[in-house]
């Protein structure tokens, strides 16, 4: 089976910090994985690598046959690769439904000409773009909202709001920034049945950064391990709930943080 | 205990009467009539005069407003702004030609603040030299059919560039190209007919478009008051680029601006004036300015039309919506695939397209043109008149500039006439008059204390700021009351005319503005929720803003 992203040696520095170090990563196509470690471990720094929001300083990302390093990240969406984010970044005033179609921007005909002069097509566009951005709100659990303000909405609400939005694009894969983070185990319970939903009616990939074992568990099918950048272990659930080094980099961190730090070895 | 409903209050039920389209449509009958009543029996030679028309003629200028606030249906409120701007509005100028020049400032000032809205409305980027495509445009009309001395007309002769014996560039001649006053443009070998005025609007708009981007591409990544800081910068660097545009090959006249600008042909319009001011019963002893005004005049609200048709579908589009996107979160936005520099191109080209179509009307209008005219002082009129309106919005942007503009050419200098008329009666305002202004003023001052320290929530401190506030307002209104006698309006100092603080007018109001209504006058939805959020802002913390990634070098590199 070809992978639909590889990743190969990523690497990023900032001043003197090694924010994420010589990573290879391959994400199959139509599968849900996920990437974990500790607080700083570099997670968000690989989706701004991988989105186009900053630049690695080594490494080659390939995606669906294509090389993405040097794209900006709205070439990056119109690829096919689209992200929410760890702390939601919703267009706070605009309604709920414009939201979703903004995400849609990459995929529709801009033209200053077809604005100023509304040809038919420019009509169909907009039909379109309405219809299909309701369609997803629905498919988020949104049906009907599209009109209020995003900013009204309860947080789990916005992380909807974001999927969908995230979605709008069509994408063939979406990376997940946290995606349960500050919800409760119902919560998180429904949102990853959507998850799933989005790889099986959809047919995206999905990657998800997570710190709830309990989702991360039951909902991948693909572990990657990172720890101070690096990459250091990967592979199903069962073998990494018993890796030493993850299970370490886990404990250890714990363990530093209750001593005095100890010496890098 | 629940509070008064806001129905009881009489304000909104005379809202709510205004709602009902019968009597809508009977109120602005009945304020039209009265207001053109009013202002066609004015008399130039009342010393009152001033007074008058400084109250009347605004009454004209907000009346479309009210027709687009009414609740009437859509062709009702087209038809009245057609009757309005169509009938009454020339009407007025046959009658006193001052007014159609008003309204043709009203109108610039529009299309410009529209234009502006755009960038700084729409897009979110804060542009200080905005005032540059108006000059933009107004200086390709007047550099080709001005009558002064510049290469176009004289030829010019470039010396070989030399530097130690080699020829670096060798010299060559340029022919005279235009010939001014003939009713003829003439650029090189073509020929064109005054009619070539409306070619030159086109011209105004690309210019300008092709200035905006010019722009837009060094200020790609930066935002807020980098941007604005750098705006002003190119606004400055254009004007003085006109300044010096004289040496060695006259091209601007530089400083000493270029007069005797061309005006599109207008005679066929004078028998039409003369015939409808006959009718109206005023003789006009020179017909053939009216008739260019009355051109000039429609010109610019075709122009302010077709802004505001080009505002509404950008807004109500995919490009409006990636705008406010960019507005609201730039990174949010170019990760779902808004192509940042495209986007903000694009605004800064649209934006000032509109003020180049402006600017060649501009100078024709004028029939001169200089740098002194587009100052920074008057970019920052431009956005204050966006502000006062309420940004993002294109009534708002209107009505700002009417406010503006109204205030600035025509409420102050009457003022100050007004009050030169009665210097010359040796008018006495009698002191019970004086008194009861004093009382107003300060009946005002203390609910505006009152009113601007409600934001304080610390029970204590806002009773003190109330307090002292009030305290000292009140001294002083009662120390002015003790040395209040009939007043001589000859006693008042010649400096302190009212048209000498503009400025310190305009600043109150900004101030007042910003303290009561940050959201402005007539504010889009959206800003409105912008300005009055409740303090649950979502701050980013996984993603360093854009501008401080400007250290982020490869960043820098890449785009
Ligand atoms: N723009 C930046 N400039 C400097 N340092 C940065 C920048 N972005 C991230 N870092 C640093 O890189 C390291 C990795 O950060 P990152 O946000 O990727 O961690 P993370 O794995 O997402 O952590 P968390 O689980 O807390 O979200 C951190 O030490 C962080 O401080
Ligand atoms: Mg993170």
């Amino acid at each position: 089976m070809t992978s639909l992203l590889d990743v190969n040696g990523l690497t990023k520095t900032f001043g003197g910090l090694v924010a994420v170090n010589n990573v290879t990563i391959q994400i199959q196509a139509r599968s849900i994985s996920a990437i974990i470690g500790p607080n700083g471990a570099g997670k968000t720094t690989l989706f701004n690598l991988l989105t186009g929001i900053y630049q690695p300083d080594k490494g080659s990302v390939v995606f669906a046959g294509k090389g993405l390093v040097g794209l900006r990240p709205d070439q990056v969406n119109a690829a096919g690769m689209t992200r929410t984010f760890q702390s939601i970044r919703l267009f706070h005033n605009m309604t709920v439904l414009e939201n979703v179609m903004v995400g849609m921007h990459a995929r529709l005909r801009v033209s200053l000409l077809q604005t100023l002069f509304r040809p038919p097509a420019f009509g169909r566009q907009e039909a379109h773009v309405r219809q299909r951005a309701s369609e997803l709100l629905r498919f988020v659990g949104l049906g009907g909202r599209g009109d209020e303000i995003s900013r009204n909405l309860p947080y789990g609400d916005q992380r909807r709001i974001e999927l969908a939005r995230a979605l709008a694009g069509d994408p063939k894969l979406i990376l997940l920034d946290e995606p349960t983070a500050g919800m409760n185990p119902n919560e998180s319970e429904t949102a990853m049945n959507l998850f799933r939903r989005v790889r099986d009616d959809l047919g995206v990939t999905v990657v998800l950064i997570e710190h709830d074992m309990k989702v991360v568990m039951g909902i991948s099918e693909h572990i990657s391990v990172l720890d101070y950048g690096e990459k250091i272990a990967e592979g199903t659930p069962a073998e990494i709930r018993s890796n030493q080094r993850v299970i370490e980099a886990y404990l250890g961190r714990r363990a530093a943080s209750e001593h005095p730090p100890l010496p890098a070895s | 205990m629940t509070a008064i409903p806001s129905s009881l209050s009489p304000l909104a039920a005379l809202r709510r009467l205004y709602r009902q389209p019968l009597i809508a449509g009977g109120v602005l009958l009945a304020y039209v009539a009265l207001a053109l009543l009013l202002l066609l029996n004015l008399d130039r030679r009342d010393v009152w005069f001033p007074q008058y028309t400084m109250l009347v003629f605004p009454l004209i200028v907000f009346a479309p407003f009210l027709v687009l606030e009414s609740p009437l249906p859509t062709l009702a409120k087209g038809l009245s702004l057609a009757l309005l701007l169509g009938v009454a509005v020339p009407l007025i100028g046959i009658y006193d030609s001052t007014y159609l020049e008003l309204m043709i400032q009203i109108s610039i000032f529009s299309a410009l603040a529209l234009g502006l809205n755009i960038v700084v409305g729409f897009a979110g980027l804060l542009d200080l030299g905005y005032i540059a495509f108006f000059a933009v445009g107004a200086y390709i009309w007047a550099v080709f059919t001005s009558v002064a001395d510049t290469i176009f007309r004289t030829g010019f002769e470039f010396a070989p560039l030399t530097i130690g014996g080699n020829t670096l560039i060798a010299g060559f001649n340029v022919a005279p190209m235009a010939v001014a006053g003939t009713g003829l443009i003439t650029v090189g070998s073509i020929t064109l007919p005054l009619h070539a005025f409306y070619l030159f609007i086109f011209f105004g708009v690309l210019l300008a478009a092709v200035a905006g981007i010019l722009l837009g591409l060094p200020v790609l990544r930066l935002r807020g008051d980098y941007l604005a800081i750098v705006t002003l910068g190119f606004g400055e660097i254009i004007r003085v680029l006109f300044n010096n545009l004289g040496e060695p090959g006259n091209i601007t006249n530089g400083a000493q601006g270029l007069h005797g600008v061309m005006q599109p042909g207008s005679a066929f319009l004078i028998d039409p004036v003369n015939g409808i001011a006959g009718v109206m019963g005023v003789t006009l002893r020179t017909p053939a300015p009216v008739a260019s005004q009355m051109l000039f005049y429609f010109l610019a609200i075709g122009i302010v039309g077709l802004i505001i048709l080009l505002a509404q579908r950008l807004d109500n589009s995919p490009i409006g919506r990636a705008w406010t996107a960019i507005r609201e979160d730039e990174v949010a936005a170019i990760a779902m695939g808004v192509p940042l520099v495209r986007m903000k191109l694009l605004a800064f080209a649209t934006g000032a397209a509109c003020a180049g179509a402006v600017g060649v009307l501009y100078a024709a209008k004028q029939t001169f043109v200089s740098p002194e005219s587009f100052s920074l002082l008057q970019s920052i009129n431009i956005l204050a008149m966006v502000i006062v309106g309420g940004m993002g919005g294109i009534k708002g942007a209107l009505l700002g500039a009417s406010i503006v503009t109204l205030l600035n050419l025509h409420v102050l200098t009457n003022f100050a006439l007004q009050i030169n008329a009665l210097r010359n009666i040796d008018y006495v305002i009698p002191a019970g008059s004086l008194f009861l202004t004093l009382a107003l003023v300060t009946a005002l001052v203390l609910y505006i204390i009152w009113r601007s320290t409600r934001s304080i929530y610390d029970a204590g401190q806002q009773l003190r700021s109330r307090l002292t506030g009030s305290v000292i307002t009140l001294v002083l209104a009662g120390l002015l009351a003790t040395r209040i006698v009939d007043f001589h309006i000859a006693d008042w100092p010649s400096q302190l005319t009212p048209d000498k603080y503009q400025r310190f007018v305009f600043g109150i109001l900004l101030v007042l503005m910003m303290l009561f209504r940050p959201e402005g006058l007539l504010p889009s939805a959206r800003r409105k929720l912008e300005l009055h959020r409740e303090e649950t802002v979502h701050e980013a913390e996984d993603i360093p803003d854009l501008d401080q990634r400007k250290t982020d070098d490869d960043f820098a590199a890449g785009r």
